[in-house]
């Protein structure tokens, strides 16, 4: 009898190797089709009228120019007269027709009337945000901070920051909805397969029955994508009243104003420490904003228990747009605000950045071996030792190099789903769960567990995901996906081969207890000469296969990673230009399903983490309340020539693999930034104390002091 | 997009009787890389539409009595599996060489370079190439304008001129031939541009019915020692922050003329006189190239935030020259 435990190290067969994704030749063939790709017969394309103003009243929709126009067949009203706009580019009308550019034209014949009201969309200033604007959050405290300042040794005062940006997911938020009767098929982007029924159903009015979700691969969501939204819920609602399908896919320009933020992050951060480098004060004042709403409330210092620390936090409501979960919330804003102050902090008791974070890696409690560990071996990836110099690169030429660490935490763990693992009498396999893949490999982790648990190569097992007709799985957020869907295709599988162990047993003479699968065939544990071949036991099955379900099981999932990232970069003191060079990356994730797969995640977020490191920023004009860059051309990110070599380094030794599997979306995203802004703080002798580190803040910086 | 008329004719001749009195009636499209954006944008909205890429003569590069003439619709791409014609050029190759994406530079021309239209987001996001808001005011000065203008912006005009061509042509010296209904005009690539003044008139000076039809070096050009330097904050398609081009008559390792422009600082190509008066007569070297490079900031007027932009004049301005002597 199989149990429900992971393999030992020595009996994985597939489960850590580096395999690559089951999906790969699908997808760069181009045969997988994307929800952009959808077209069922007759579909029709919608388009949105948007608010050109950051905050207003509705007072008048004039959809008649619009409705009269031939080939145009459904409207939609998604902010009523009398309602109010909170942003640029928030929905107000949307509008189905016969082609893309028939929807475009009556978009624009729609007449909308605007009340402007006052706005606000700069979060630079919380003093003068004005009224109803700010909330101030109960301040924490520990210990005395203003009295450890005052006896610290040396102390670092700093104000750091970074701006709202966005998600920017490859492929823009949005549906294709058609009606067969009463019942809702919808292909969309998503997050979220098996959770969006009842989203559906409520805002329809028909049962969660009849609501089917499809979405087999997806560019991306990185947190923005967990609702069907109001535009999925429109583009239903079209599609039922003009009776076609409906394609409604956010173009690039609404995806950045409306489709999420993350928000910004500013802090005054004073610190202080003994001379021997020992931290006894934190002291920090922080503001920021989640647009209209008052977001997560930031804990500084991030991961490092200062003994004496205190904090207070201003939540500024603006109308930049809305926010959402933006990969690992919160974390990689606290990340660099406290690595950047420490760091500042290390340059003036003119210690090693290692080697201070290093002597005060016990403040981070239970992990502390964990990270000196993991910072130890990435300085010797990176060579931090034969590399380090002080603040500033005093070698000649305008190229100064320099070095910077971070390292993160985060919770991770399975969510709650479900499995089916279907033997047929044939020998074939199918694992279902209405789980989604990302981009990031799940669809080729449930295949690896499953054929790991049945002694099958990859390819003898059918994975299908993506349908919430396949039993429910939880959404990807949080990093719990590869948790959830491990263990639950785990614990079906292995039930699903002990009824498969029954039903041979009796031909091999013994029990099911005593079988195992292994390479194909059935055997008995400890007597290989024993064995059928996996077809030849499933023809035991006579006419029913074996179906079996396995859920979320926390005997094989753990929670709580811990990762190091250490940076290189080189900066033009004369333009202020910045390459990141070389990053080195250091991260536990618990027992690795497909090392290949987890591997990228890492390769990933250490360049979508220098993309808002060098380069993102949702720019907002206070004079019209507009975004000025809601385009690919402004909004930037890196290219491929912009990015430096990526090493990357997983934790695999029994320690942190007998933990379970973890999860890994989130992680190694929190320290680039830091990371970045303390390597480019050690090239040029001065810290840039805001992200992105563009030219004119460089050379701004270097202004006031550093090399030049 | 608004609705349009096509018009594909085979000549220029043809070409011109299609084109409109005012630059509502009818557009001149060739790689059509950014006309077909503003038209989507519905930043213009002309009436007809002419393409002249099937006139095959205003395509292909060439040597003409030892010059160089590049045909309007060359595109980078014919530049690229044809550099011969550049040889003695590589301020022109280095400024093609920064066109990053391989769409642009299949589709992208050097006569839609020339006459591209400028890339300031209030411009692009709906509030006119003046960027002026409902008192007539221009927006730019107290908004965000960190890509903005440094030189030539006592206003109302802030936006910066994104030619990746003009400042080696002009540095070069090139000539453009223009064909109107009255006939064939030629003059130099800087009297191409100018700042507008007002509400309708625009960064060109070609009129609504004139096609620009070859851009043309003298054969004495191509004894000019030249460079192009652009300081891009990303080596992915991206516009560079400033360009500066440079063009010198040496004698020997001294410089007896040069000829040093600017690119995305001003609302045109921006000469930088005092830089090339600075030059005028030296021995080139690291610190002459550093004075150069002070001297054509020399006029700067920084707004609230594109400051460094100054800095990054100086910077372009010395690395060009440095690497014309090379």
């Amino acid at each position: 009898m199989a149990e429900i435990k992971w393999p030992s190290a020595a009996n994985r067969g597939l489960i850590g190797k580096s395999i690559s994704r089951i999906d790969g030749p699908w997808k760069s063939s181009g045969r997988a089709k994307y929800t952009y790709d959808q077209g069922p017969a007759g579909m029709l394309y919608a388009k949105l009228v948007t608010s050109p103003y950051a905050h207003a009243k509705v007072t008048a929709i004039d959809t008649s120019r619009a409705e009269r126009l031939p080939g145009v067949r459904a409207i939609h009203i998604f902010t009523a007269v009398g309602k109010e706009v909170n942003w640029e580019g928030h929905e107000v009308v949307g509008v189905a027709a016969d082609t893309e550019e028939l929807a475009e034209d009556a978009a624009r014949l729609i007449r909308v009337e605007y009340d402007p009201q006052p706005y606000l969309v700069a979060d630079t200033d919380a003093q003068h945000a004005g009224p109803g604007r700010f909330r101030e959050m109960s301040p924490r405290k520990t210990g005395d901070p203003e009295q450890a300042l005052q006896q610290a040794d040396v102390t670092s005062e700093g104000t750091y920051g970074q701006p709202v940006i966005t998600h920017c997911c490859h492929e823009a938020h949005g549906s294709v909805a058609e009606w067969k009767g009463d019942e809702l098929y919808v292909w969309i982007s998503t997050q979220n397969v098996s959770g969006l029924s009842n989203e559906y159903a409520s805002a329809l009015n028909i049962p969660a029955t009849n609501v089917h979700v499809d979405c087999q691969v997806m560019g991306g969501g990185f947190g923005s994508k967990f609702a069907a939204d109001s535009w999925g819920v429109a583009a239903a609602a079209m599609a039922r009243k003009a009776g076609r399908p409906v394609k409604l896919m956010l173009d690039r320009e609404v995806e950045l104003l409306s489709a999420g933020c993350r928000p910004s992050l500013h802090a005054k951060i004073r610190v202080g420490a003994k001379r021997d480098g020992t931290l006894i004060a934190w002291d920090s004042e922080s503001w920021g904003t989640a647009g209209m709403s008052g977001g997560g409330v930031p804990q500084l210092p991030y991961i490092i228990q200062v003994p004496n620390s205190g904090h207070r936090h201003t939540s500024i409501f603006t109308n930049i747009g809305p926010a959402r979960a933006w990969r690992a919330p919160n974390h990689p804003q606290m990340c660099f605000l406290t690595m950047a102050a420490l760091d500042d902090l290390a340059a003036k008791l003119n210690m090693d950045s290692l080697d201070f974070f290093l002597k005060n890696v016990g403040l981070t409690g239970e992990r502390a071996g964990v990270y000196k560990q993991q910072m130890l071996m990435a300085a010797d990836m990176i060579g931090w030792k034969q590399k380090w110099h002080s603040r500033g690169d005093k070698t000649p030429g305008h190229i100064k190099r320099g070095l910077g660490l971070s390292f993160h935490t985060w919770a991770g763990g399975g969510h709650m789903g479900y499995c089916r693992t279907t033997i047929h009498p044939d020998g074939s396999v199918e694992v279902a769960t209405g789980s989604q893949d990302l981009g990031t490999g799940t669809r080729t982790v449930i295949g690896i567990v499953a054929a790991e648990t049945l002694g099958l190569p990859l390819d003898a097992v059918r994975v299908e995901i993506g349908n919430n007709k396949y039993p429910p799985d939880g959404a990807s957020g949080g990093s719990t996906t590869v948790g959830g869907v491990s263990s639950s295709t785990r614990t079906s599988a292995t039930t699903a081969l002990n009824e498969l162990f029954a039903k041979a047993a009796p031909s091999l003479g013994t029990t099911a207890d005593k079988l195992e699968a292994v390479g194909g065939q059935i055997r008995v544990i400890g007597d290989p000469s024993k064995s059928i071949p996996w077809k030849k036991a499933c023809a035991k099955l006579g006419t029913t296969p074996i179906v079996a379900m396995g859920q979320r099981n926390f005997s094989l999932i753990s929670s709580g990673v811990g990762g190091v990232q250490m940076a290189e970069v080189a900066v033009d003191i004369d333009t202020g230009i910045v390459r990141m060079e070389k990053m080195v990356a250091v991260q536990d994730c618990g027992l690795i399903i497909d090392m290949k797969t987890a591997m990228s995640q890492v390769y990933g977020a250490c360049i979508m983490g220098t993309c808002y490191a060098l380069y993102e920023e949702k720019i907002m004009d206070q004079q019209t309340g507009t975004c000025l860059n809601p385009n690919m051309e402004f909004y930037k990110l890196s290219g491929l020539d912009d990015i430096g070599d990526i090493t990357v380094h997983m934790m695999t030794e029994d320690s942190y693999q007998d933990r379970g599997v973890i999860g890994l979306g989130e992680p190694p995203v929190i320290s680039p930034g830091a990371a970045i802004s303390n390597a480019v703080a050690n090239a040029i002798g001065v810290r840039v104390p805001e992200l992105p580190i563009t030219p004119d803040r460089v050379l701004a910086a270097l202004g006031k002091g550093g090399l030049v | 997009m608004r609705p349009f008329e096509y018009g594909n004719p085979s000549t220029v001749k043809q070409a011109i009787s299609l084109l409109g009195s005012d630059w509502e009636q009818a557009a001149v499209l060739a790689g059509g890389t950014d006309l077909i954006s503003l038209m989507k944008d519905y930043i213009d909205t002309p009436k007809r539409v002419v393409n002249i890429k099937s006139i095959s003569a205003l395509r292909g590069a060439s040597e003409v009595n030892g010059g160089l003439r590049l045909g309007a619709t060359t595109t980078f791409e014919d530049l690229f599996e044809n550099p011969a014609p550049l040889r003695d050029f590589p301020s022109l190759r280095a400024a093609i060489d920064g066109i990053y994406s391989a769409q642009m530079r299949s589709m992208g021309t050097v006569g839609g370079d020339l006459l591209q239209r400028p890339r300031c987001w209030y411009y692009r996001n709906g509030f006119g190439l003046l960027a002026l808001d409902s008192k007539g005011q221009s927006l730019v000065p107290h908004g965000d304008n960190r890509y903005h203008a440094i030189f030539g912006n006592a206003g109302p005009a802030y936006f910066v001129s994104p030619s990746s061509l003009a400042p080696p042509l002009v540095a070069l010296g090139a000539t453009l031939r223009i064909q109107g209904p009255k006939g064939e005009r030629e003059l130099p690539v800087a009297e191409l541009f100018r700042i507008p003044r007002h509400t309708g008139e625009r960064e060109h000076t070609i009129q609504p019915k004139e096609i620009l039809t070859e851009i043309l070096l003298p054969a004495s050009a191509r004894r000019l020692r030249n460079a192009t330097y652009e300081v891009r904050e990303r080596h992915f398609m991206d516009w560079p922050l400033a360009t500066a081009s440079v063009a010198l008559r040496m004698e020997g390792r001294r410089v007896r003329q040069a000829r040093v422009v600017l690119g995305q600082v001003a609302p045109i190509p921006w000469r930088a006189e005092g830089a090339e008066r600075e030059l005028a007569g030296k021995t080139l070297d690291e610190a002459v190239a550093t004075r150069a490079g002070e001297a054509a900031t020399v006029g700067a007027h920084p707004l609230s935030k594109n400051g460094y932009k100054v800095q990054l004049v100086r910077v372009a301005v010395k690395r060009a020259l440095l690497a014309a002597i090379a």
